[in-house]
């Protein structure tokens, strides 16, 4: 329907995202009657970190003990945060569901036969995941960024708007008797492989309609890259030692994975990467394993296993991080009527700790969330009819001036110097957090103040910018709310051990002022 | 970053406008597309796997562009180290992702 320019969606769920998550939790409300429509900033089937990687899943078989001994493993890890319940919901939910991606995914069998059904491509697996999406009856529109929720008379989220920038173009309000926010994590727009989309939106949204965030201190984790590119695929660095400029081997640090002396070697210089170390199997079996790899290699007419290769660390924030939406219910409620949070976009605590949940428990957590979400959502039965309104109307700051693109992007590198600066984030004190927190300040008041206006392709920019920052602004509070060292959120300036203390989790909040709290872990 | 569009190979099929995901290409007016917004370009190389007759080709600098011309460059590389599309029934690039757990068990075996 299109009425005066704008054009109106109806639908039993909305899923905004079509990443991983996204995409399961559309299938799951499909194949049980559900209207649903998916909204998608890129493209369904290309967008988000997973499509072009390759997620495996954790992956535990439902024989005696095993997923048992498989929790126990992972609390130890999770030092205090995990909780035992949603490890098991998360792997039996997986177990049961995945094997269904092969009516649509070419398996192929490994060399005894066998088909290891956890362990998908990316390019491959999104673009079953649409297929599958589609055949189920899923409306499926691309190219079509959110930039806002929309409530009901009694304040529940019943919708979004946003704008079309193919097909039907244009802007458009959704209305949905239940919203499921899929949006991924940010990563800063750092050169993470696929997450130039993951700016945090579904973070902002979430927050102008009252959601609060958990664990958001645990967004300080890097990944090697070929020097200026993209390609952050890690299977092959682990084989990988790393020379100085002057040629000295840099020690891995005592945590093992962290790159604190890589990135302490690139803020004086180059960084060489030795790949000698790799198999002759594994250099020969990469191409077939994970096809981008080699790219950049063979593009730039480097041996990478001949020759020392320059290299870079790019910020993975919260996607390879933990921290995202609290999750104020079993079935991913956040505690705001009507709306849902699922995959990166939600913070993964109670399932990975303060460390990261890698590809298997992240692409586990992806998958159960927005598959038992879309369920609960289904079954509170909640129909949307009734004029809707924005949460909060961001726009209305303006000053009416038009908007500068070169601003914005400043702002963009000033958030991201804070952000991505490899150094100083791995390594955290109190004093290199409140310049961050000042300098984030600063581009906050920037922002506020600066016009709107100008395009829809402007807006979206504008959008993400405030997103960017909102996100940059939660990391930072929750960082230096937390004063121990606790998995990938280290500071060096620690007095306590976090085993004295009570585990708690860090609580952020607030798009005008930024607020953190404690809250204690019930045992 | 997205570099080149081969218009000698290009069919104008139009795919690549449509599963970019960072919306980079327009339609042109021949039918060809246009590179409209090349900086936006996320460097995720998905728009060569889409891509039947390799006429794109992304250079792996995600900083800059590199003015290169046809001859400069091989594509298709990625689509068909990958068996997509034309190369699926190809037994030579079939996909042997599930080898990825063992190599990094191999990797853990030697530290």
């Amino acid at each position: 329907m299109n009425e005066g320019g704008l054009h109106h969606h109806q639908s039993d769920i909305l899923v905004i995202g079509g990443g991983l998550s996204g995409c399961w939790a559309a299938l799951t409300a499909a194949r049980a009657g559900a209207r649903v429509l998916l909204l998608e900033k890129g493209y369904c089937g290309t967008s988000g970190v997973a499509a072009p990687a390759g997620p495996g899943h954790w992956w535990v078989p439902p024989l005696p003990g095993a997923r048992e001994e498989a929790v126990k493993a992972r609390l130890d890890k999770a030092q205090g945060l995990g909780e035992a319940t949603w490890m098991h919901r998360i792997m039996a939910r997986t177990w049961q569901t995945l094997p269904d991606i092969g009516r649509h995914y070419q398996y192929e069998p490994d060399d005894s036969g066998r088909i290891r059904l956890n362990a998908l491509r990316g390019p491959e697996y999104l673009r079953a995941l649409r297929t599958y999406c589609l055949a189920a009856g899923v409306q499926i529109l691309d190219h079509s960024p959110v930039f806002g929720l929309l409530r009901d008379k009694a304040g529940r989220v019943a919708g979004a708007y946003g704008v079309h920038f193919q097909g039907a173009l244009g802007p458009y309000r959704a209305q949905a008797g239940a919203v499921i926010l899929a949006t991924g994590g940010c990563a800063f727009q750092s050169r993470l492989l696929g997450a130039a989309n993951n700016t945090g939106d579904g973070h902002l949204m979430a927050a102008q309609a009252g959601a609060q965030f958990s664990g958001m201190e645990f967004s300080s984790i890097f990944s090697i890259v070929p020097h200026n590119t993209t390609m952050s695929r890690a299977m092959i660095y682990s084989f990988a030692r790393y020379l100085d400029n002057a040629g000295q081997e840099i020690a891995p640090d005592a945590e093992g994975q962290s790159f604190l002396g890589v990135a302490r070697a690139l803020a004086q210089g180059r960084v060489l990467c030795d790949l000698s170390a790799a198999p002759e199997t594994v250099r020969a079996q990469l191409p077939l394993i994970s096809p981008n790899v080699m790219l950049p290699f063979r593009r730039q007419g480097i041996d990478p296993f001949q020759e020392r290769f320059p290299i870079d660390l790019v910020g993975e924030g919260t996607i390879r991080g933990v921290g995202g939406i609290r999750l104020k219910g079993e079935n991913w409620q956040t505690g705001v009527p009507g709306l849902y949070a699922t995959g990166d976009v939600a913070s993964r605590e109670s399932v990975t700790g303060p460390i990261s949940g890698g590809g298997a428990v992240n692409a586990a957590w992806a998958l159960s969330s927005g598959c038992l979400a879309a369920e609960a959502a289904l079954a509170e039965g909640h129909v949307s009819t009734g004029e809707l309104e924005p949460f909060t109307d961001n726009e209305a700051c303006s000053n009416g001036q038009n908007g500068s693109d070169s601003r914005e992007k400043t702002i963009r590198k000033q958030i991201q110097a804070v952000m991505l600066d490899a150094p100083t984030q791995l390594s955290r004190n109190a004093g290199n957090l409140r310049a961050a927190r000042n300098a984030l300040e600063n581009c906050h008041d920037s922002l506020t103040y600066s016009a709107p206006g100008g395009s829809w392709r402007q807006r979206q920019q504008r959008r993400e910018t405030q997103a960017l920052l909102a996100v940059a602004r939660w990391c930072t509070a929750s960082a230096l709310e937390r004063t121990e060292t606790l998995g990938m959120h280290r500071r060096e300036d620690a007095i306590t051990k976090a085993s004295d203390v009570p585990a708690y989790h860090v609580i952020s909040s607030g798009l005008e002022h930024v607020q953190s709290r404690r809250e204690a872990v019930h045992a | 970053m997205i570099e080149l569009i081969l218009e000698a190979q290009c069919t104008a099929c139009g795919e690549c406008v449509t599963i970019c995901p960072s919306n980079v290409f327009d339609g042109g007016p021949g039918g060809v597309p246009v590179l409209a917004r090349q900086q936006d370009c996320q460097t995720c190389f998905l728009c060569e796997l889409y891509c039947e007759t390799d006429a794109l080709f992304v250079h792996p600098d995600a900083t800059a562009t590199h003015d290169l011309t046809a001859i400069d460059v091989a594509t298709g590389d990625y689509r068909r180290d990958s068996g997509w599309g034309s190369w699926a029934e190809d037994a030579q690039y079939r996909n042997e992702h599930w080898r990825m757990g063992d190599v990094f068990a191999l990797a853990r075996s030697r530290t």
